[in-house]
């Protein structure tokens, strides 16, 4: 079984990203379970949202507390909370930056990874310069980071999961997926 | 068709497929996507019903009745503090006999102010007259809503479908949704033996002497017996078709256990992985869920439990200066019985305190290593 938490801020599509995430995962043959910190929801405050994958059926229901990896939507989260709480020993930290990996320094034996994007998702006119939404741009990253469905299932999960803008949505997400920096 | 569907949405497209004809809700955190995704559906034509809005559960209840009576096919949704405003009028539902639907989120009361999961509002709607199934995942919300149709309308009493807040209902996993047609074949219209039509005027639910009141509850409770019949007929007629079971209990690895815990809702599926670590073990650990609490399946869980040693009931709800109310029923239902084992209840997971495996695992150590239990209430997880 695989693990992820999500570190975004209200209004960037953190749990939607989780939610086509699933549905990726899920068109790629697994079992999934995706969810919000059950909690309230507010514009700008810090969102947590998990994901996770299995080849059987899920029964486990309590939230996750050892993430195997990690996404951070918004890179000043790094500064405001510590994303790393529970985080296993060599879980990736996949981060929105447009920094390279080199630049973070976790306390604890984890593997940095970056992709820009926010760059991304403003040149493809996603959400506004100010609050752009970064959620579809940052999964092409995951699933490239990951492996754990095909860049054909993430379009398609774009397309069921995305109320507009489909095709920039999908263009972001093959952007990102090639321009992930420190992935194999 | 396999979706990736949040607990909410599952409920609604349930009750589009069981082809509802009026909606009348009022939306409440954590049930509120319920009420959007069906307006949604409604608006868009694909399903042909009258969606009311209404300015209470109260009224959402109480028209769902007027439309219930009239011979349509009714269904509402809400949760906690909404269920608890309901209270009235679900009496007058069931007492009716009027076989209305209804999703109930499990949200914890308030004061503290909550909206995370734990049993007490739907518990404490236990003597209403109501069926109450407890799903354990979307699938099952999706599929019991069209399993509470069925057996409602044979049996004019109404169906509580019932799940957790946020861990279902704002969790998005995979769940196949069924054809309509095959859904249609499975589900007949609704077409009840007596409704208020204007062409064929009858009066319903007038004064009802000494004389002859008895009688009615007499049929309700019969009809209830009934139900613990009927739900295993249906949820096996409904598995022949779409190929998933259903029952009012659901048992795990219980045929040759030691000791069995018995539990309901999502923390059932968590206890299950429990039980894998017990086999591993070589520890008889079993887990017997019970979905059904409404009527209660007193003699399947005799059946189920006659064999253990010892029986952990985990309770995520409570009666304030008695016990868990799964536990209360299970120990009254079988007091009577020849099964004299230590039955242990467990009180956790309140207010959405999270349960996970080590919580069950402590419960299940508790429970193996006690004589007897040393209270009705053995509180897990809390600090004291």
């Amino acid at each position: 079984m695989l693990e992820l938490r999500l570190h975004g801020r209200g209004g960037q599509g953190t749990v939607v990203a989780s939610k086509i995430l699933a549905d990726a995962v899920v068109m790629a043959g697994k079992y999934v379970q995706a969810f919000p910190e059950y909690g309230v929801e507010r514009r700008g405050a810090p969102v947590v949202a998990f994901v996770r994958i299995d080849d059987k059926s899920i029964n486990l229901r309590s939230k996750i507390y050892n993430p195997d990896h990690l996404l951070v939507l918004d890179p000043t989260l790094i500064e405001s909370i510590n994303v790393t709480e529970g985080l296993k020993e060599q879980g990736i930290i996949l981060i929105n930056s447009e920094k390279d990996p080199s630049s973070f320094n976790f306390d604890g034996n984890f593997k940095v990874m970056t992709v820009d994007a926010t760059k991304i998702a403003i040149s493809h006119r996603l959400g506004s310069k100010a609050s752009p939404i970064v959620n579809t741009a940052i999964l092409g990253g995951v699933i490239r980071a990951l492996s754990i469905a095909s860049l054909d299932n993430l379009v398609e999960a774009i397309k069921n999961g995305v109320p507009v803008k489909v095709e920039e949505n999908i263009a972001a997400a093959k952007e990102a997926y090639e321009s992930l920096k420190g992935g194999n | 068709m396999k979706k990736v569907l949040m607990g909410n949405h599952a409920i609604s497209i349930g009750a589009t497929l069981s082809r509802v004809q009026v909606i009348a809700a009022y939306p409440i955190t954590p049930q509120t996507q319920v009420v959007e995704k069906l307006s949604e559906i409604v608006a868009n034509g694909e399903l042909d019903a009258e969606f009311i809005k209404v300015e209470s559960e109260h009224s959402a209840m109480a028209a769902s009745i007027g439309a219930a009576a009239a011979g349509a096919r009714a269904f509402t949704a809400t949760s906690a503090q909404g269920l608890l405003l309901m209270h009235e009028v679900l009496h007058w539902a069931s007492r009716a006999r009027l076989p209305i639907v209804m999703a109930n989120i499990n949200r914890a009361l308030a004061p503290g102010w909550t909206i995370w999961t734990d049993q007490n509002d739907s518990l404490s709607q236990r003597d209403t007259g109501w069926i109450q199934l407890y799903a354990s995942d979307n699938q099952e919300v999706l599929d019991s809503l069209i399993i509470a149709y069925k057996v409602a309308e044979q049996l004019s009493l109404p169906v509580m479908v019932i799940l957790d807040a946020f861990v279902l209902s704002h969790t998005y996993e995979p769940v196949e949704v069924p054809e309509q047609s095959e859904v249609d074949k499975f589900l007949p219209p609704f077409n009840p033996e007596w409704k208020l039509d204007v062409n064929n005027p009858h009066a319903f639910g007038g004064l009802t002497a000494p004389n002859i009141y008895m009688e009615f509850q007499y049929n309700h409770h019969n009809a209830m017996l009934k139900a613990k019949e009927l739900i295993n007929k249906e949820g096996e007629a409904f598995g022949k078709i779409f190929g998933r079971t259903y029952g009012n209990i659901d048992k795990y690895k219980t045929d040759d256990a030691d000791y069995i815990l018995l539990t309901s809702g999502t923390l059932a599926r968590t206890s299950n992985i429990v039980v894998d670590s017990y086999r591993e073990k070589g520890i008889k650990l079993g887990n017997l869920r019970v979905r059904t609490f409404r009527p209660f399946p007193t003699e399947e869980i005799y059946d189920a439990l006659k064999k253990a040693k010892k029986v952990f009931v985990v309770d995520r709800n409570l009666s304030y200066g008695h016990s868990g109310i799964f536990f209360e029923e299970t120990k009254a239902s079988l007091y009577n019985s020849d099964l004299d084992i230590p039955i242990f209840g467990f009180v956790t997971g309140l207010g959405g305190r999270d349960v996970t495996p080590e919580l069950i695992t402590e419960i299940v150590e508790h429970g193996i290593k006690s004589e007897k239990p040393e209270n009705d209430v053995i509180w897990m997880g809390v600090q004291k």
